[in-house]
């Protein structure tokens, strides 16, 4: 299990690049951090989601 | 400070002293808030994505618009370095307003952390924008380790207070040479204009736009205000006195 944003999901051995695409991320909005490490745009489809990491996947909002 | 009709920060050049938070939106409202508030930095914060919304905030945001997002959320310098690094890789620039908070109940941000923070993101090339509790020696700090402006707080976040801390902004207008921008609690056009009239470098406000009941309205209340006030600061502000000066002459009066 992967943790993602706090949450289990059974995505092991999943590309980063295929899940992004799979869950509708649109990758020009978002920063991706897996465990503590910051992965760049072009890295994504060389990333393999293994159990037991933590991804962090975040945006902007509005705030002040 | 050097008086500039333009507003620097870290190399950047702005023609507005107008910064808009976006938080408390309604999205659609984001555009004209920032067109009738001439405004050309925009704060945003950054969360968890949710899978499949189509629907992103920098989509409403006009082209051009230079973007500050902030670290709210961190609770160290620590946490903050994280949430920048994370923002800068967003892909939106090297601005970075730091918000330190532990309390919730007040927001009230913490002036250690956020000089830790401001030392670290400056070393690695952000335009650092310190939102900080008005303190003289904090703001020397601040300076020292790399902050392009000070942004001391007015009143607590969202309260429309005003001007709670005027004494102690007016002490880091007359002491730190750096754009003092003023960032909270300011509740009214007539409150921005008061900053500046003191010589704040530049305003920033959300809740009291973000809440107004006519918000492109109130956005553009704001900008004229903030106009107003630059233009009487720059003026030169007649003196207070305890006693009379007349303005009509004071000889030549008709006898009886």
């Amino acid at each position: 299990m992967v943790s993602i944003n706090g949450k289990q999901v059974a995505v092991d051995g999943c590309s980063l690049q295929a899940y992004l695409e799979q869950e509708g991320f649109s990758k020009e909005h978002i920063a991706v951090e897996l465990n503590g490490q910051i992965i760049p745009r072009s890295c994504y489809a060389q990333v393999k989601l293994k159990a037991d990491d933590k991804l962090e996947i975040v945006r902007f909002v509005g705030g002040g | 400070m050097a008086q500039t009709e333009q507003l620097i920060l870290g190399g950047h050049t702005f023609s507005s002293r107008f910064i808009l938070g976006s938080g408390k939106y309604n999205v659609n409202l984001i555009k004209a808030a920032v067109e009738n508030a001439g405004a050309q930095i925009v704060t945003l914060a950054l969360r968890r994505a949710e899978a499949g919304k189509c629907e992103n905030i920098l989509d409403f945001i006009p082209k051009g618009i230079t973007v500050l997002p902030n670290t709210s959320g961190a609770r160290t310098a620590e946490e903050a370095v994280r949430i920048a690094h994370l923002s800068r890789e967003v892909g939106c620039g090297d601005f970075v307003k730091i918000e330190i908070m532990q309390d919730t109940k007040y927001l009230l941000p913490d002036n250690t952390e956020t000089i830790k923070a401001t030392t670290t993101l400056a070393k690695e090339g952000f335009v650092v924008l310190p939102y900080m509790y008005p303190d003289l020696y904090a703001a020397r700090a601040l300076k020292a380790a790399g902050a392009a402006a000070i942004m001391p707080l007015a009143a607590p976040i969202g309260t429309n207070q005003g001007l709670a801390t005027k004494t102690f902004i007016q002490i880091l207008i007359d002491e730190i040479d750096l754009p003092i921008i003023v960032d909270a609690g300011i509740g009214r056009p007539s409150q921005a204009c008061e900053a500046m009239e003191m010589g704040a470098a530049a305003i920033m406000a959300n809740t009291a736009i973000a809440t107004a009941g006519n918000l492109p309205l109130m956005a553009k209340a704001f900008r004229l205000a903030i106009e107003a006030g630059r233009a009487a600061y720059l003026s030169g502000l007649g003196k207070v006195r305890e006693t009379a000066s007349a303005s009509s002459p004071l000889t030549g009066f008709l006898g009886n």
